[in-house]
């Protein structure tokens, strides 16, 4: 796992809210390496959302500077960026982030419609165990089959990376386990880079590497030398 | 179909009712578009085409009596190109198997060559023999009106002589494209007709061998028009000359004009209103969209989505509300269009129809619509287009309330919570409030620009037909006779009271400005037909001095007590200066009034008469009529009577269907307005109502937070829709008022009561049916979803 996929260098991310300045990342420098499974831990408000959006091209950082592979995002402009998203970057999102008017299938269309290189849609949500519920619209899903169907959506073209900002946290267990075991089987059948970004502490058992924040930096980073599968952990 | 297109569908089907409220009010903006823009092309060119291909002319001039031989001189006047002379009269006609009279106008038809100018169209049998003295051609619309085809006969009554005429041929002609006879004030093809005889024949029956008293002139491309007229002038002055005119003093092309410019005035004031409200209707409406849509915004820039590709997506939505509203827009246009024309071809006679609203006027109808709609939902689509896809993922933040006078206002009249919420939320987005105001107050001002003129054109009705002009006919006499004749109108059967009157054609100038008119010279006491003041008083005209009409007043730009230049046109052709007494409102025709005395004092002559008017028995009529047709000196009477009926007949059609049209619109407005402003509130304020309900306030007492809102906004229209109607209705009157007639601006409190009431009753129905989705508010789903 030597190839880097991911290498930051003293990224900073300031917001200005008229009387303060927040530092939401004060001087990150990262390094993620191509099939790696890695988990972000980290208080409330440590700047990993912020980080993420950075890395997947949804945000421009304040300084410092980001690389994929030999591309560097923070020189690229906004078109540049939403080319990268489209072609490379696949996402989830705590609250699925459906279209409530397009059914499952829609939903991941909406991705195969402008990637370059797609799966069908019939078979992304096949991989996450939803091939009978194609043509369910969101509000008839549970919030368990809302984010598998969001995972398919983001694996449906096939992404190199796979960044997730909390995915399990608007589930219970069980359904957040079936949901870690989806991600985990993508990273593993495909090699795809995923990120995960948690509060639950237990969720780290399962990755490659941990990374964890505190107010806007890496304060430790843990390698896990036995990985637990989704199944095997509780929470 | 891509899934985003998919998104587009199911978006615009959830909201179909909002854009079917807003395309409604586009489809009115294009339909008038189409109808005002389509006819006044078709008209214009319709009748550019007739002028050109049936060479109308360009200066036209009447005579006592002028020589042929003074047609060289004419010919060389700088600027002209082409000459008509001809000879012209009127007649009393006798038709077969009517028992009214009905007024004639002969024309000479040339002998030896095709008329120059003004030709004739031949639309059925041949044109007169040039050496039989019966044969003649009439106009198509008389014949019809009269059921005459050719080889009919009819008698005329020609200067005294009764000659019997053949109809050889029916025609149609530039010079009378509208058909109205002398002194009428509707076109009545039955009672009116032209007849053209061969010149050898109109020569023997006027005693015009050798001469003329018609003449027309076409002029060179580039040429301008008041030099040929001073010279025309200056060469017929010696022949009796009553001033040359050009086009616009024309009455066909005066009337075709004025129609013209009212379908202009029409295309300039109305599509834009509409237009503006739709982009209006659409940006409140696609605001609402992005700002509820955020999060999906969010997620496509997330997915790989470009800008552009969003900001399409969400211009594409717009621009199906703009192709439903185009289409009804085009349905509803080309069939008021077509009404508009079979109008037209009531009142207008075109040898042909090109009544066709051309392809161009729909693309542009079309794209005028698009381009609105574009308008009003570029600034949601480019915020859509703008928004950080890491903001958008999340939620907004909460909307800020500051604490205002307003607020201490209301704290301190200890109002219900539930008012204050409504003049908070009020305030909260003040332009859109002001917006929706607006909107509003456009829909109050169509009623108003509609209803109004109901009230002008009966008070037109009043003053022109029951005030001003009483008398039930008036009688014609081919020149000014001595005062005697009145004697003898007195004599014929059924005549109860006769009175003379008298006119003048002149020319009134002051300063740089001047204005042909026909200054009546009126005893004091005339009671049949009488000049009112601006009080609506009865007015003898005093002793000295000049009496003008307002409008007259307005283009010579004088007032009471200035004086003027008065050119008389007959007679001597004495010019003097005299002093402007008073000024009167008059709706028809540009008046001119004297006192009969001092006319007669300064033109050093016996008292002459050019009308009677007369009060009837009506049982005798026939008998009248029988003896006037016997009558030499009388070339027509205009039946008062029969014009106040057709008159009034007229209005009530026209008057039901345009005040239906307006008030539709009106009720379009309203509720497009009305019911997407409240959508809007229930999907903005839907958890904030829905949490006071599980608090604990009724179903009513909610409602009445987001529908006293709405009404409360209705209600602050009204003055400014009172005020804006006003003001339209002011620029309709300008828009309509020509040298023939004028529209009041009549505006009474019934008026706006009327108008109030239709907006206000819409804008609660729109309401309660929103209303009805409040009360089927799923408490548990609103409170439920994010944001
Ligand atoms: N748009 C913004 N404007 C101002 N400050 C912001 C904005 N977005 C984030 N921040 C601030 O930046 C810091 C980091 O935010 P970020 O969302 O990255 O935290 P996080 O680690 O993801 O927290 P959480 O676990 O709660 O999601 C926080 O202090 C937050 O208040
Ligand atoms: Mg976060």
């Amino acid at each position: 796992m030597a190839d880097v996929i991911f290498r930051t260098q003293g990224i900073t991310k300031v917001y200005d809210t008229g009387e303060v300045q927040v530092f939401a990342l004060a001087g990150v420098d990262l390094e993620l390496y191509k099939g790696e499974l890695t988990v972000l831990l980290g208080p409330s408000g440590s700047g990993k959302s912020t980080l993420l959006n950075i890395l997947g091209g949804l945000d421009h950082a304040t300084d410092g500077r980001v690389w994929f592979e030999d591309t560097e995002l923070t020189d690229l402009p906004d078109r540049g960026l939403t080319k990268y998203r489209r072609d490379h970057v696949g996402f989830v999102f705590q609250f699925y982030n459906l279209v409530p008017s397009l059914t499952a299938r829609e939903n991941v269309q909406l991705v195969t419609d402008v990637a370059p290189d797609p799966m069908p849609a019939e078979e992304a949500l096949a991989l996450v165990g939803l091939g009978k519920r194609m043509d369910h619209f969101p509000s008839e899903m549970s919030g368990g089959e809302q984010q598998r169907v969001a995972i398919a959506r983001a694996i449906a073209k096939r992404p190199q990376i796979l960044l997730c900002d909390e995915p399990t946290g608007a589930l219970d267990s069980t359904t957040g386990v079936q949901v870690l075991e989806v991600l985990r089987d993508i990273n593993e059948r495909f090699g795809t880079t995923t990120v995960v970004i948690t509060h639950n502490a237990e969720i780290q058992r399962m990755a490659h590497r941990v990374i964890f924040f505190q107010d806007g930096k890496i304060s430790e980073v843990r390698t896990n030398e036995t990985r637990l599968s989704p199944s095997e952990i509780v929470w | 179909m891509q899934a985003i297109d998919r998104k587009l569908l199911r978006d615009f089907k959830r909201l179909w009712i909002q854009a079917v409220a807003i395309a409604l009010v586009l489809a009115c903006g294009v339909a008038i578009m189409l109808t005002s823009v389509g006819m006044y092309n078709a008209l214009s060119e319709t009748r550019a085409a007739y002028y050109e291909r049936n060479r109308f002319a360009d200066v036209f001039a009447i005579t006592t009596r002028a020589p042929r031989s003074l047609l060289p001189e004419i010919a060389h006047i700088d600027g002209v190109l082409g000459i008509e002379a001809r000879i012209s009269g009127e007649a009393i006609l006798d038709i077969p198997g009517r028992n009214r009279t009905a007024v004639g106008h002969i024309l000479s038809y040339p002998e030896t060559a095709d008329p120059v100018l003004n030709v004739p169209l031949l639309v059925s049998g041949r044109f007169p023999d040039p050496l039989s003295s019966g044969e003649a051609v009439v106009n198509a619309p008389f014949a019809n009106a009269n059921v005459l085809t050719e080889g009919d006969s009819f008698s005329a009554n020609l200067r005294g002589r009764k000659r019997e005429l053949t109809i050889v041929g029916t025609v149609l002609s530039p010079e009378f494209i509208y058909t109205i006879g002398p002194g009428a004030m509707m076109p009545d093809n039955s009672a009116f007709g032209v007849i053209w005889m061969p010149e050898r024949a109109a020569a023997a029956a006027y005693d015009m061998t050798g001469a003329f008293n018609n003449i027309s002139l076409s002029l060179a491309a580039g040429a301008q028009t008041p030099p040929v007229i001073d010279a025309l002038d200056t060469l017929l002055e010696p022949f009796g000359g009553l001033g040359a005119y050009d086009r616009t003093t024309h009455q066909s092309d005066a009337f075709l004009d004025a129609e013209i410019n009212q379908l202009k005035g029409m295309a300039a004031i109305l599509p834009p209103i509409f237009f503006g409200i739709s982009a209006f209707l659409v940006s409140m409406v696609m605001g609402r969209i992005i700002s509820l849509e955020r999060s999906e915004i969010g997620l496509l820039k997330a997915i790989g989505y470009s800008n552009t590709e969003i900001c399409l997506h969400y211009l594409m939505l717009a621009g199906l509300i703009a192709v439903v509203g185009v289409g009804v827009g085009w349905l509803a246009g080309t069939w008021l269009a077509r009404d508009t024309a079979a109008q037209y071809a009531e009142f207008f006679n075109f040898p042909y129809v090109i009544f066709r609203v051309s392809y161009w006027v729909y693309a542009a109808s079309g794209l005028a619509g698009l381009l609105t709609t574009s308008l009003g939902a570029a600034h949601a689509a480019l915020k859509a287009a703008k928004l950080a896809p890491a903001i958008a993922m999340q939620p907004p933040a909460p909307p800020r309330f500051k604490r205002s006078i307003i607020d201490e206002a209301m704290a301190r009249m200890q109002l219900a919570q539930s008012t204050v919420m409504i003049f908070r939320s009020l305030l909260r987005w003040p332009l859109r409030s002001f917006l929706t105001s607006l909107g509003l107050a456009f829909a109050v001002a169509s009623v108003i620009a509609a209803t109004f003129i109901n009230d002008a054109l009966d008070e037109i009705v009043d003053l022109a037909f029951y005030q001003t002009n009483r008398q039930d006919a008036m009688l014609l006499f081919a020149s000014d006779v001595p005062e005697t004749a009145v004697e003898d109108v007195r004599h014929l059967p059924g005549v109860l009271q006769a009175e003379s009157q008298q006119f003048h054609a002149a020319i009134l100038r002051h300063g740089h400005l001047s204005k042909r008119a026909a200054v009546e010279s009126r005893r004091p006491g005339n009671d049949l037909s009488r000049v009112l003041d601006a009080e609506g008083r009865l007015l003898d005209v005093p002793p000295g001095g000049l009496v003008l009409s307002e409008r007259l007043a307005g283009h010579l730009e004088v007032q009471a007590g200035d004086s003027i230049e008065v050119e008389f046109l007959s007679g001597r052709r004495e010019t003097f200066l005299l002093p402007v007494t008073a000024l009167v409102e008059l709706h028809f025709g540009l008046g001119a009034y004297m006192d009969f005395e001092t006319m007669n004092a300064m033109f050093r002559q016996a008292p002459r008469v050019s009308t009677v008017n007369v009060t009837l028995d009506e049982s005798q009529t026939e008998a009248l009529h029988a003896a006037i047709k016997k009558t030499p000196r009388i070339t027509g009477i205009v039946e008062m009577n029969e014009n106040r009926r057709s008159f009034q007949d007229t209005i009530e059609q026209n008057i039901v269907v345009m005040n239906t049209i307006y008030i539709g619109i009106a009720v379009l407005i309203t509720v497009g307005v009305t019911y997407n402003a409240a959508r809007i509130q229930l999907s903005e304020r839907a958890r904030e109502l829905a949490s006071l309900r599980i608090l604990g306030f009724g179903r009513g007492e909610v409602s009445y937070i987001l529908m006293g809102e709405m009404m409360l906004i209705a209600l602050i229209a009204q003055p400014f829709g009172w005020l804006i109607g006003a003001w339209i209705a002011q620029l309709m009157t300008n828009a309509f008022s020509s040298d023939l007639y004028a529209i009041p601006l009549v505006l009474k409190p019934a008026t706006f009561t009327v108008a109030s009431l239709v907006v206000l009753t819409a804008a609660f129905v729109s309401v309660m049916i929103v209303r009805r989705r409040l009360d089927g508010l799923d408490l548990v789903a609103v409170m439920k979803t994010r944001e």
